[in-house]
C-alpha cells in the first residue's frame, strides 16, 4: 500500500473513527457527572439563559478591550478563516464530495483561499506569540496548548504546501497531519470546540435562572 | 499524598458536577479573565489571573474524574496529585485575592463561572482545615452567637430601642403571622443600625406588618464565605426554622451581597426542599412598594451621588434596573460611575476577604480601582453602598486614600426621602 494510500484509506478511517467516538466519549462523559437539581424558586427561564449564555459570548465586552482585543482579531481571524479553509477550499470539497457526500456549496477560488490561508495563519501564529510572550498565558499555558497549536500550524502548512497538488507526498504528508490531529484532538484541548456550549450555556442557565443579565 | 490533601481532593472531585466539569474542559488558557480581576490589575501579577486560582481542584478533576483521565493515568500522561503543601501555597489565592465578584465570567470567552467554582474549591479547603484564622474566628463566634461578630440578641434589642426611640415607631420581635421577617447582617446591626429604623419608617408607610426573629436575625452566611456546606446549612436552618415557626410569608434578605444568594438561591438547596415562604431582597421589595404607590417618594435629596454594584446583588443577583429606579426618584442628581452596572467592579471585599485581616493589604490595593471610579465623578458628594460589608469596606478604603465622602445605605436614603404624611396604606 502506498503512502497516500495509507494515510487517505485505512489510518484516515482510523484517525476519524477516534476523532468522532472520542469526542462523543468526552462530551457525554462531562454530561454524565451530572449535577443536583436546582429547586430554588426560578425567576426566569435555564433554557433560555443557555441559549442567551451561548450568544453573549460571542461578543466581547468594550470595557476589556484592553486585553481582549488581541484574542479577539487572533481568535476570530484564525477560526473563520480556518472554516473557510477546511469546508471551502476546492480540494477539500472534492475529498468529501468522493468520500463522504456530495457537497452542495461552490468551491473558493485560488485569490479566496489565499485570503482565508493568510487570515487564519496571521490569527493563529498571533495568538501562539501571545501565548508564549504574555506572562500571564506563560503561566497558565501547558504542553497540550502548544502540541494544539503546533498541530494545528502543520496541518494547515502542509495544506498550502500540498495546494499546487503537483506532488503526492506533499499531499499525502498533509493528510497524515490531519490524521494526527483527528487523533489527537479528543483527548487535548482542541476539544473546546465542541465543550465551549456547555460551559458558556451552563454558566448561561443559571444566569437565566436568576433572572440575571448577561 | 497527606491526609489533608486526600480530604481536600475528595471534596474537590465531589464537588465537580457536569457544571464545573464543562468548565475545565473548555478553558483554552487564554488569560483575558486577568484583565476582569482586581486583585490582577492592581498589581500585575499573574498568580491572581482567576483560572489560576482553580489550578488544585482542575488538577484533581483531570487526574481522577475527567473522561480519559483512566487512561492518561496509565500511560503516564495524568497530571500529578494535588500536595498539601500546594494546597497551602494556592490558599491565599482562594480566599485572599478572590472576592468572588464574578467580573472575570464576562470577559471569559467561554464563560467560565470561576467564582462559582471557587465556592465549590472551598468546600475542599475548609472540609481539610485550611482555611484563614479570620473567617475561622468568624465561624466561632458564629457557632456561639449565630452573629459573626459576635451579635447578641442583647445588642440587637438595644439597637432597635434606639431606632424605636429615633422614630417613635413600634418594632416588634417574634410577632406571629407577619407578613415579613427581616434579618440583617451583623454589620448592619452595629455599624448602621440606622437601617433597622429605616425599615420601621418604609413598612409603617407601606401598611406591612414586620417583625424580627429574637432567635434568627443574622443573615451573614460564614458557612457560604468559608465554603463549608454543613456550616452554611445550620446556620441557614436557624432562619428557616423561625420564618416557619412565626409562620411569615416573606423572609427579607437584607443589603447584603452574599447573604441574599445564600438564602434565595443557595437555600433551597442546602436545605433539600423549597422554603414555606418567599425570600425578597429588600430592593426588590422597595421597587415593589414604590410601584405599587405604597412608598412614594417626596423630596429628592439635592446631593451629587453615585452607586456602587454590590457584586453579588447585581452582577450575580439580578437586581440591576431596581437600585436605580429607586435612586432616580429619591435623587436629583444621581450620576453613574464609569464602568457602573453588571461590570461595576467589587468594593474589593467580597467573597470573605473581608472578615480575613491576611487579606488587609491586598484588598485595600483592589479598593484603589473603586477610588479611581469615585474619583472620575465630579462635585461627587456621596455614595450609595446598599451592602453593610461593602459599606465596611468603603469606610476603611476611603480613610486609607484620604478621600472624604459621605456612604449612604439605600434603605436609609429611601426611608429619609419618603413623601411627608403619605396616605395610610393599612395597619402597621
Amino acid at each position: 500500500m502506498s503512502y497516500i494510500a495509507f494515510v487517505e484509506g485505512p489510518l484516515f478511517l482510523i484517525a476519524a473513527t477516534v476523532f468522532v467516538l472520542g469526542a462523543l466519549w468526552r462530551v457525554i462523559g462531562i454530561i454524565r457527572i451530572g449535577r443536583k437539581k436546582d429547586i430554588s424558586p426560578p425567576k426566569g427561564s435555564e433554557a433560555v439563559g443557555f441559549i442567551r449564555g451561548n450568544l453573549r459570548h460571542f461578543l466581547p465586552r468594550g470595557i476589556f478591550a484592553r486585553r481582549t482585543w488581541v484574542h479577539i482579531v487572533g481568535g476570530y481571524g484564525f477560526h473563520l478563516g480556518l472554516f473557510v479553509l477546511v469546508l471551502f477550499a476546492a480540494p477539500h470539497i472534492v475529498f468529501i464530495d468522493e468520500r463522504l457526500f456530495s457537497v452542495p456549496w461552490p468551491a473558493l477560488p485560488r485569490w479566496g483561499f489565499i485570503i482565508a490561508a493568510d487570515i487564519a495563519f496571521a490569527g493563529l501564529i498571533m495568538l501562539w506569540v501571545r501565548r508564549i510572550s504574555d506572562p500571564v498565558m506563560r503561566l497558565i499555558s501547558d504542553w497540550d496548548d502548544h502540541i494544539g497549536s503546533w498541530l494545528t500550524f502543520l496541518v494547515m502548512f502542509t495544506g498550502c504546501l500540498a495546494l499546487q497538488e503537483s506532488h503526492v507526498f506533499l499531499r499525502a504528508t498533509h493528510m497524515l497531519f490531519v490524521d494526527i490531529w483527528l487523533i489527537y484532538f479528543p483527548f487535548s484541548r482542541l476539544m473546546h470546540a465542541f465543550t465551549f456550549f456547555l460551559s458558556r450555556g451552563n454558566t448561561g442557565a443559571t444566569y437565566g435562572r436568576k433572572g440575571m443579565s448577561l | 499524598m497527606s491526609e489533608k490533601s486526600d480530604i481536600a481532593v475528595a471534596k474537590f472531585l465531589e464537588h465537580t458536577d457536569s457544571e464545573a466539569a464543562s468548565f475545565f474542559e473548555a478553558c483554552v488558557h487564554c488569560g483575558e479573565c486577568a484583565d476582569a480581576c482586581q486583585f490582577y490589575l492592581t498589581s500585575g501579577d499573574p498568580k491572581y489571573t482567576p483560572i489560576n486560582k482553580l489550578r488544585p481542584m482542575e488538577r484533581a478533576y483531570k487526574r481522577d474524574k475527567a473522561p480519559f483521565s483512566s487512561l492518561k493515568k496509565a500511560i503516564g500522561l495524568a497530571p500529578s496529585p494535588v500536595t498539601e503543601e500546594e494546597l497551602y501555597e494556592w490558599e491565599p489565592l482562594v480566599y485572599d485575592s478572590c472576592n468572588m465578584c464574578g467580573r472575570c465570567t464576562l470577559v471569559c470567552p467561554m464563560g467560565i463561572d470561576i467564582a462559582g467554582t471557587i465556592r465549590k474549591m472551598r468546600e475542599g479547603y475548609a472540609a481539610a482545615g485550611i482555611v484563614p484564622e479570620g473567617l475561622q474566628r468568624s465561624a466561632e463566634f458564629v457557632k456561639k452567637t449565630s452573629s459573626p461578630m459576635g451579635v447578641t440578641i442583647k445588642a440587637l434589642k438595644a439597637q432597635i430601642k434606639h431606632q424605636e426611640k429615633a422614630t417613635g415607631i413600634e418594632i416588634e420581635i417574634d410577632k406571629q403571622g407577619a407578613d415579613y421577617m427581616a434579618i440583617f447582617s451583623s454589620m448592619e446591626i452595629m455599624g448602621y443600625p440606622e437601617v433597622l429604623g429605616a425599615y420601621a419608617k418604609l413598612f409603617k408607610c407601606a401598611g406591612l406588618t414586620w417583625t424580627i426573629s429574637s432567635v434568627a436575625y443574622e443573615a451573614t452566611n460564614v458557612g457560604v464565605q468559608i465554603g463549608s456546606g454543613p456550616m452554611a446549612k445550620e446556620i441557614l436552618q436557624r432562619v428557616v426554622d423561625a420564618a416557619e415557626v412565626l409562620e411569615v410569608k416573606h423572609v427579607i434578605s437584607p443589603e447584603c451581597g452574599h447573604a441574599y444568594g445564600a438564602i434565595r438561591w443557595a437555600g433551597p438547596n442546602m436545605m433539600g426542599r423549597q422554603f414555606k415562604f418567599e425570600v425578597v431582597h429588600i430592593i426588590e421589595l422597595l421597587d415593589q412598594l414604590r410601584r405599587e404607590g405604597k412608598i412614594p417618594a417626596g423630596k429628592k435629596d439635592s446631593r451629587r451621588m453615585t452607586l456602587h454594584d454590590p457584586c453579588q446583588i447585581v452582577r450575580r443577583g439580578g437586581l440591576l434596573k431596581e437600585p436605580r429606579k429607586l435612586l432616580d426618584e429619591s435623587c436629583s442628581d444621581f450620576v453613574e460611575m464609569k464602568g457602573a452596572g453588571i461590570t461595576n467592579f467589587c468594593c474589593g471585599g467580597g467573597g470573605g476577604v473581608s472578615a480575613n485581616p491576611r487579606a488587609e493589604e491586598v484588598k485595600t490595593a483592589a479598593f484603589s480601582l473603586k477610588v479611581d471610579q469615585l474619583n472620575g465623578v465630579e462635585n461627587l458628594e456621596a455614595v450609595v453602598v446598599p451592602c453593610g460589608n461593602c459599606r465596611a469596606v468603603f469606610e476603611d478604603g476611603l480613610d486609607a486614600y484620604d478621600m472624604n465622602l459621605e456612604i449612604i445605605g439605600l434603605s436609609e436614603l429611601i426611608a429619609d426621602t419618603l413623601e411627608e404624611d403619605p396616605a395610610p396604606q393599612g395597619t402597621g
